[in-house]
């Protein structure tokens, strides 16, 4: 079972968006992801200042067996992207939802979250898919 | 139609993620592919490879007719030692790559799953007439890794195993044991009655030898430079150009093989070869993307992470003059590379050290 914490949005392509203090957006993939991919050893990010919208490629993550897209959840600026991925891109299998984030969004209108899964929906896709 | 091996439970007991392989229902990990891939590399670690066709073969004209199909050559192999081939179409190309073992009365043929009937056919339709194919149901493990002698002689008092040279095998009760492997490292294939083969899985796990899964297997046979077939190489595609030509047996000059006639023609005279390539910037190769080189451009035909170098490697078909640095397309941007020659990893050593081609 893979673990979906409450305080998060969920895309039904696996990333989650969280709304911070200051009004940015972190994003990452879930729990379910991360374990769906096996052991990540590469993340392409996308480039810092890019404004891109919900549901386009923001970037690539690559475990041993497959690359994957990145979808952004929601439009934004990327403001911010997770140095550590570079040099320690298991951090995502390891805490996917802490330190495993990948980039921050300056979200260009915050109602967009609410066109997003709870984690009680995100869990139906999770089960319909292992099933 | 999806098919189980007999170790189906025993995967599942293990926390093995099941995927589906060819038609067969394989673990792909069970948890961590790179834990699985170092403890073969350091250890000892498992496979499930009874998915694989084994085809024993029977009668006076056996090895006739293996030598008139494969293009490695049985006849001078002494009873119980064995060889890899490949098995190739009237145009030289590989219809499948095996192992043969010549055993006290017979040969085994270890072909691959994923070409079973596709190889039964083929035998079937160049038959000879005083032989026969037998397939029984068996359980095939793989332990590989610097300890797995030692871990299966801690399981089972199989006398001179230790002393077991490569491509040999030895038959201990109704079990055949080869000193062959899919990893670069020692270890054996062990082939046996599926009540024991279930039982030494579980004695094996009881010593400590890890369960490896097919993504382990895969990053472990490219860091050997072993190639997959159906991914490296096909029916389009022959030995010579296939980093494989040294299986073929020129010798005696008289044996007419399937696929020699082609072969001659292309001896000496081959546009393409494979090669392997080291990833020099931060990214992953994957099969499928564009090398472009100093003499033209070329493909991967296999690319993964490795796990025992901590970057990316892979093998490609390139032209035949191509050599030194190169780049890949990796989604549109322009990656560095070079070609090297393979194997990247064996015995637990980087063989790479820089040897340019």
């Amino acid at each position: 079972m893979s673990e979906i914490p409450n305080e998060m949005k969920y895309a039904a392509t696996h990333e989650w968006a969280r709304l911070e203090e200051d009004g940015t957006v972190t994003v990452g993939i879930s729990d379910h992801a991360q374990q769906a991919l096996g052991d990540v050893v590469f993340v392409e990010m996308p480039e810092l200042g890019l404004t891109i919208s919900e549901g386009e490629e923001a970037g690539v993550v690559e475990s041993v067996k497959a690359a994957s897209d990145i979808y952004s959840p929601i439009r934004g600026e990327v403001i911010e992207v997770n140095p550590k991925l570079d040099d320690a891109p298991e951090t995502v299998n390891e805490d996917p939802y802490g330190e495993g984030w990948f980039f921050k969004l300056q979200p260009q209108d915050l109602a967009d979250l609410d066109e997003l899964l709870d984690a009680e929906a995100y869990a139906e896709v999770c089960d319909a898919e292992d099933h | 139609m999806t098919e189980k091996t007999p170790l189906y439970d025993s995967h599942l007991a293990a926390g093995g993620r099941m995927v589906d392989f060819a038609g067969w229902i394989m673990p792909v990990n069970y948890g961590s592919q790179i834990e699985e891939h170092t403890a073969v590399r350091s250890d000892a670690g498992m496979f499930d490879v009874s998915h694989m066709t084994i085809i024993d073969i029977q009668g006076p004209d056996a090895e006739d007719f293996l030598r008139s199909t494969i293009a490695n050559d049985v006849a001078p192999l002494l009873v119980n030692q064995a060889l890899y081939s490949a098995l190739l179409n009237e145009q030289g190309g590989i219809l499948d790559d095996l192992i043969v073992y010549r055993l006290e009365n017979s040969f085994r043929c270890v072909v691959n799953a994923s070409t079973r009937q596709k190889v039964l056919d083929w035998f079937g339709v160049h038959a000879y007439t005083n032989m026969t194919f037998a397939h029984k149901p068996q359980i095939m493990i793989a332990v590989q890794g610097p300890k797995a002698i030692q871990r299966l002689s801690e399981v089972a008092d199989i006398p001179q195993l230790s002393q077991l040279k490569p491509f040999y095998a030895l038959a201990f009760g109704d079990w055949l044991i080869g000193r062959t492997g899919y990893t670069g490292e020692d270890g054996v294939e062990v082939m046996l009655p599926v009540e024991q083969g279930i039982e030494l899985w579980q004695q094996l796990r009881d010593v400590g030898v890890a369960p490896a899964g097919l993504g382990a297997r895969d990053t472990l046979r490219l860091e050997a430079g072993l190639n997959l077939y159906g991914q490296d190489m096909d029916e389009t595609t022959s030995p010579l150009v296939s980093n494989i030509g040294w299986t073929v047996a020129w010798n005696p000059p008289g044996r007419d093989f399937i696929g020699r006639s082609a072969l001659e023609v292309q001896r000496g005279n081959v546009g393409e070869k494979l090669v392997g390539l080291v990833l020099e910037d931060k990214g992953i190769l994957r099969h499928d993307q564009k090398v472009i080189t100093n003499a033209g451009d070329g493909i991967i035909t296999s690319g993964t992470y490795s796990p025992s170098l901590e970057y990316s490697i892979g093998l490609a078909r390139v032209p035949a003059a191509a050599s030194g640095d190169c780049q890949v397309d990796i989604r549109g941007k322009m990656k560095n590379a070079r070609l090297v020659k393979p194997p990247f990893v064996r015995k637990g050593k980087d063989l790479l050290a820089k040897k340019l081609i």
